[in-house]
């Protein structure tokens, strides 16, 4: 990666000086991040140091939280998410969400994929919503696993299948960023490696952000790495920089397991 | 080489399996105890409760005379006066009244006795059945002319101040009343205030504060919310006294309490992964709350509103303030009528000191047992069915 093909790239997101408060607890001291559209962007850090909370903020699932608080600016595509006339669930049709446990609806694997766009009424039922559901678990490399038994209960997969599922799900919202909060951390190695795969393919039509406590893993599918300790934002760079020669000597002790 | 493979038990080791013996030993003289007491009870009541399912009844000429229709006594010979139940004869000049061909007419009929006659033959010395009328019913039984039939009449008339006639229908009807009513007005509110609580409402001092007092509600005497609902119900509304308004409104106070508190362990047992799916996909609350989380806690909200209107249809206390342990020969017709409800009157007949209505006590708890049971019954089927959907 060079620095004057960045450039290039278009911000998706633009996070301008972002503090967040639990209460009296500032979680997040000031951040200032760019992550670019149809990257893989990987967020790393010991336990507690804001990067889960980070993500959250990113599709304002933090709002669920009453004694959170925001400050500063997040810009999706140039509009500010934190704007008062933003539409939270708008928001999220935009910017998705797959999470650490894999949490398909106990309903079947087609209702779990034809949920949200005809929550949204983003197509109709029947012929045009089959046709969504197809392409979104092909997209999701599980359609060849499940197209015998959408009706079965989505809960009855594997961890692997059920976290493919969850993926589909959020692509059938057609959103612009996929959020991912340790996606693979409750999988099997062969499983976390489908994934990993499958994130290779969906970063050529979405901008993926990931948060991860395996650094081998953000090292394989990241093209950008911000690593993060206790609310601050210690470092960001693209991927191969991090991991060969970072800057500062805290993301250094911790990639080389000095510490963390 | 190792200490924990000595094959010869040093001391302590039998000390502990001494005391885990005693331990087990308890648990199992507990509930042989339990089970003990479920078995006697169950022996007693049905025991009891068998012969109030069968009447006596007797072969007599009836005469159909014109005097019936002032003197009922003139109907039957006058030693069997008090033989037959007087209820019975009470209706014949009404029945002549309707039917004035009749007049004139006799016929050899089977009619209910008196319930002293009805407890002498069924072995319990007649409570004062005299001498030569136990003769009498002797006699008729070396002719044939007794036998024991089902008492439907249990189950088609009202209370009645003649044993051989009482019936929980009244209380049956006015039970049916009184729960619909409790059901309508508690379920809804308490599961709408359950989901508000849990879903919706911030954790503040205000909803702690609601949420702690939820729970002694739910553990006060229930005769206070007798007192409660005179005072609102009766003397601030106007709601008419005894009637199953008054008392399916005050039994629903009582119930709200179990309703909400079952209905929140309900929806805290959906996860949260579940929420923060819905909310993911852009759900808003309404639909996270309507499409994910009530179906996956209905299971429990049922069961919990049906074990807590099980309750409320027991329940006794609170009615007796609000004068429903009232002596009700006619079903209610409407919520407005003055009714009583089946543990009432099972109260009502146990206070009575003729054998007659000791026997009806015991099919009344009887009813109510299978009508609670059945219902308890119904909750697990529910809960079971719809947890194996999904």
């Amino acid at each position: 990666m060079s620095t004057e093909k960045n450039n290039q790239l278009e911000n998706k997101i633009t996070v301008r000086d972002l503090k967040l408060w639990y209460g009296d607890f500032q979680a997040l001291n000031g951040l200032d991040l760019d992550i670019l559209e149809g990257k893989v962007t990987a967020f790393i850090g010991p336990s507690g140091c804001g990067k889960s909370t980070f993500l959250r903020t990113l599709n304002r699932m933090n709002d669920r939280i009453p004694s959170c608080r925001v400050e500063g600016e997040i810009l999706l595509d140039g509009t500010d998410i934190y704007a008062p006339e933003v539409d939270v669930v708008q928001l999220r049709t935009h910017v998705g969400m797959v999470f650490q446990k894999p949490n398909p609806f106990p309903k079947s694997i087609y209702e779990n994929i034809a949920y949200a766009p005809r929550i949204h009424s983003l197509v109709n039922d029947g012929p045009e919503m089959d046709e969504l559901v197809e392409t979104s678990l092909r997209k999701a490399s599980i359609w060849n696993e499940v197209k015998d038994k959408l009706q079965q209960p989505g809960t009855a997969l594997s961890g692997g299948q059920q976290q493919r599922l969850c993926i589909a799900r959020t692509i059938a919202v057609q959103p612009d960023v996929i959020l991912m909060d340790e996606p693979c951390s409750a999988l099997d190695p062969i499983a976390t490696a489908k994934i990993e795969e499958l994130m290779d393919e969906l970063k050529q039509e979405y901008t993926i952000v990931i948060v991860t406590h395996n650094m081998q893993q953000a090292a394989r599918v990241s093209d950008y790495t911000a690593y993060f300790y206790l609310g601050d934002l210690i470092e960001f760079a693209d991927t191969h920089t991090i991991f060969t020669a970072p800057t500062h000597q805290k993301t250094e002790d911790y990639i080389t397991g000095r510490f963390g | 080489m190792s200490n924990f493979m000595n094959t010869g038990k040093n001391p302590r080791q039998k000390q502990r399996e001494r005391a885990d013996t005693r331990f087990r030993l308890y648990g199992l003289t507990a509930l042989g105890l339990a089970m003990a007491f479920l078995v006697f009870f169950f022996i007693d009541i049905i025991g009891q409760a068998i012969p109030a399912f069968h009447v006596t009844e007797v072969k007599v000429t009836v005469h159909y005379s014109d005097a019936v229709k002032s003197n009922y006594n003139k109907a039957i010979d006058h030693k069997l006066r008090r033989i037959v139940s007087r209820g019975w004869l009470r209706a014949l000049p009404a029945q002549l009244k309707a039917h004035p061909d009749m007049i004139g007419t006799s016929a050899e009929l089977w009619v209910p006795t008196d319930s002293r006659v009805d407890q002498y033959i069924k072995g319990h010395d007649g409570n004062g059945l005299k001498p030569k009328y136990q003769h009498i019913v002797d006699a008729m039984q070396k002719d044939g002319r007794v036998r024991q039939v089902f008492n439907t009449g249990f189950f088609t008339s009202g209370d009645s101040k003649l044993p051989e006639q009482a019936g929980i229908l009244a209380a049956a009807v006015g039970s049916v009343f009184t729960l619909l009513l409790t059901m309508l007005v508690a379920v809804p509110i308490g599961v709408m205030t359950a989901i508000y609580l849990e879903e919706f409402a911030e954790d503040s001092k205000l909803t702690r504060l609601i949420e702690v007092n939820i729970n002694n509600l739910a553990a006060i005497p229930s005769i206070l919310y007798g007192l409660l609902g005179l005072a609102i119900f009766i003397n601030f509304m106007g709601v008419p006294r005894s009637s199953a308004l008054a008392g399916g409104l005050t039994l629903a106070l009582m119930t709200l309490p179990i309703i909400i508190i079952a209905t929140r362990a309900a929806l805290r047992a959906v996860p949260e992964s579940i929420r923060e799916a819905a909310y993911g996909l852009g759900a808003s609350s309404l639909q996270t709350v309507w499409h994910h989380v009530l179906p996956l806690a209905m299971p429990g909200i049922l069961t919990g509103s049906i074990i807590g209107l099980a309750q409320a249809m027991g329940e006794t206390a609170p009615l007796i303030i609000i004068g429903m342990m009232a002596y009700i020969p006619e079903p209610p017709t409407s919520i407005l009528d003055a009714a009583t409800v089946l543990p009432a009157q099972v109260y009502t007949w146990s206070t009575e000191s003729l054998h007659g209505y000791t026997e009806r006590t015991a099919a009344g708890i009887l009813v109510l047992l299978t009508v609670l049971l059945s219902l308890n019954a119904i909750a697990v089927t529910l809960r079971n069915r719809m947890q194996q959907h999904w």
